[in-house]
């Protein structure tokens, strides 16, 4: 059996290619996730939908809080294209603008659970111990709560808002994450590789870093994708209820509760947030499952043999 | 098997433990005094040091951390969950009762969900990569993707406002049960539907599955008894977390259609402040679903002996 001590042992075989391993494997998920159509349909939707929230200010025809009620219920039109809401505000411009409240928490929670998941579950999986028995007991305590219901209770505890809602979800959501990538780190802790390579006199710092995290990452990384959608619905479902956002400030799940109470007279107040977060998760999703065959290593083998 | 079970149902008092700390050490990191805000909104302004020290008695909020965890937690087991800060009503009997509301939804939800998901995972999973298989993945892919409440309104302008064919609200015969049910169903019958396909996908590989059809056996008892049969292991532990997450979803769905159910009674606690029946419903909550869990897993047990003669050995 030969150890490769320089590259990871994830990176596609084969010399022929003259890219560094890590752009490599970047490369090859791409040309992978190229080939799936549903998963270039999740990449336009959440590329097109966070570009939109990062050029929100130039994107926006209105003044997003600019109230006119002269013009109220406004039906789309040319000036409006998406109408205007119960104070005569552009709604297109309220949802570009909101896209970056909506969106933007949605990535923040959905990295900090991906990253708090991964270090505890690797402490946890590579120490053992008490570290693993206090970070087990923690995780299985979370994870016999209703997870929705927990993040509403704690919201409710901490006081309803916006940060306070991202803290209680992250608070609560770390905890799957860990348990799965304490599992995957123990699966790979007892391989011969880890033996090798600690012979050959490879630090634990660095044994971790350049074998174990390489094999735990892909499936953090397409739960974190999927879970960005989950997190957003979450997030937008808290302000509908009145527990995160505050109208008048934009964001999708807040403008749903505004709309909601003008069903009759301007339904685009409530179709068109609806449909802007139902788009975005969507598009989590499609990439979410695209990444999962991508980073599947049979499929990348099938395509670099194939 | 009897080892197995004895020993799920210890497993299941630490974690009880672990919920109730969890519960009790966020309801004291919240800013302010419990006893204070109590006592204020009885008197409707600030209260007095006085008024705040009964407070404290008849809320049994006195002494140290440790003697209030105790008495809450004692009380808890018991049944006693203290009293309402809105109401001044016990919370228990508040609770049970929204709980009966929100079941009344949750269990057709959840049989409802089953209902669609079972055929549409299993359609999916024998026709791979069909058309047919492709249509039902990308409609399970939207329904997981569609948030509730959005589904909830605009069921309510297309059905109540526009047709008045269904009430738009409140809890007055059966026909009032429908939207909730259907909204409350859509996001678990997604979930479940993507389930069922791999669940199928996954024993359709398995030798007996190839045995079966080597002795001959229909397409339609090999899937049906064979595949699906033991695919139903995973799914009763789906179906299991889908209990908890609708009851977690009916928060929503309960607001939009002013359903008298614990998601609803959540709601208007936390926008009341009223600490011990946000604690009351998230411990209970929680109580519960570490049961329901613990039945699911025994119920594995019985349909899978493998897991069964595992343990014991």
């Amino acid at each position: 059996m030969t150890v490769t001590m320089t590259g990871t042992h994830t990176a596609p075989e084969g010399g022929e290619h003259a890219l560094p391993p890590e752009l490599g494997r970047v490369s090859l998920i791409w040309r992978v996730l190229r080939r799936d159509r549903t998963a270039m349909i999740g990449v336009v939707l959440v590329g097109g939908l966070v570009a939109a929230a990062v050029l929100a200010p130039v994107l926006a025809p209105h003044d997003p809080n600019a109230v006119d009620v002269v013009r109220k219920y406004h039906p789309p039109s040319r000036e409006f294209p998406l109408g205007t809401d119960n104070l005569g505000r552009d709604i297109l411009s309220r949802l570009l603008v909101g896209a970056r409240l909506s969106i933007g928490t949605a990535v923040v929670a959905g990295l900090s659970i991906g990253l708090i998941g991964l270090v505890m579950g690797m402490i946890a999986g590579w120490f053992g111990g008490v570290a693993d028995t206090v970070i087990g007991r923690v995780v299985d305590i979370l994870l016999a709560f209703p997870l929705f219901l927990l993040a509403l209770g704690m919201t409710g505890l901490i006081g309803p808002g916006l940060r306070n809602m991202t803290i209680a979800l992250v608070g609560v959501a770390w905890a799957g994450y860990a348990r799965i990538v304490r599992s995957a780190v123990l699966a790979e802790r007892g391989k011969p590789y880890v033996e090798a390579a600690r012979a050959a006199g490879a630090t634990e710092l660095r044994i971790l870093r350049k074998h174990v995290l390489p094999n735990v990452v892909p499936p953090v990384i397409v739960l974190t994708t999927i879970d960005m959608g989950v997190v957003l619905l979450a997030i937008s479902g808290l302000s509908f209820l009145g527990l995160g956002v505050k109208p008048p400030t934009a964001e999708w799940g807040s403008m749903l509760a505004e709309g909601r109470n003008y069903l009759d007279q301007g339904p685009q107040m409530t179709i068109f947030p609806g449909a802007a977060i139902f788009l975005m998760v969507l598009g989590f999703n499609l990439l979410g499952d695209g990444l999962r065959d991508a980073l599947d290593p049979r499929a990348s083998r099938a395509l670099t043999h194939g | 098997m009897k080892r197995y079970v004895g020993r799920r149902i210890l497993l299941l008092i630490p974690t009880l433990f672990g919920m109730s700390i969890l519960t009790f050490g966020v309801s004291n990191l919240t800013p302010g005094d419990p006893a204070f805000t109590f006592a204020s909104r009885l008197a409707n302004r600030p209260a007095t040091p006085d008024e705040v020290a009964q407070a404290r008695e008849d809320l049994g909020l006195e002494g140290g951390l440790v003697t209030r965890y105790v008495r809450w937690a004692g009380n808890a087991v018991q049944g006693d969950l203290g009293i309402s800060f809105s109401t001044r009503l016990p919370v228990r009997p508040e609770l049970v009762q929204a709980a009966k509301f929100t079941l009344q939804l949750a269990i057709p939800a959840a049989l409802l969900a089953l209902l669609i998901a079972v055929p549409t995972g299993v359609v999916s999973a024998v026709r791979r990569n069909r058309p047919a298989d492709q249509v039902l993945r990308v409609l399970s892919l939207a329904g997981a993707s569609m948030p509730s409440f959005w589904l909830a309104l605009l069921l309510v302008v297309l059905l109540a406002v526009n047709y008045s064919l269904l009430p738009a609200a409140g809890r007055a015969g059966t026909e009032s049960y429908v939207l909730p049910i259907v909204t409350l169903a859509l996001a678990p019958a997604a979930v479940l539907a993507r389930f069922t396909r791999s669940a199928v996908l996954e024993t359709l590989t398995t030798e007996y599955v190839v045995a079966a059809r080597a002795k001959g056996a229909g397409e339609a008892v090999v899937v049906v008894r064979h595949a699906l049969r033991n695919a139903l292991v995973p799914l009763v532990t789906a179906v299991g977390n889908s209990l908890g997450h609708l009851v977690g979803g009916a928060a929503v769905v309960e607001t939009v259609f002013v359903w008298p159910g614990i998601g609803r009674l959540m709601v208007e606690a936390i926008l009341q402040r009223d600490y011990p029946v946000i604690a009351g419903i998230v411990l209970y909550s929680g109580a519960v679903f570490a049961v329901i869990s613990l039945v699911v897993d025994l119920l594995y047990a019985v349909i899978d002996p493998r897991i069964r003669v595992g343990s014991d050995a």
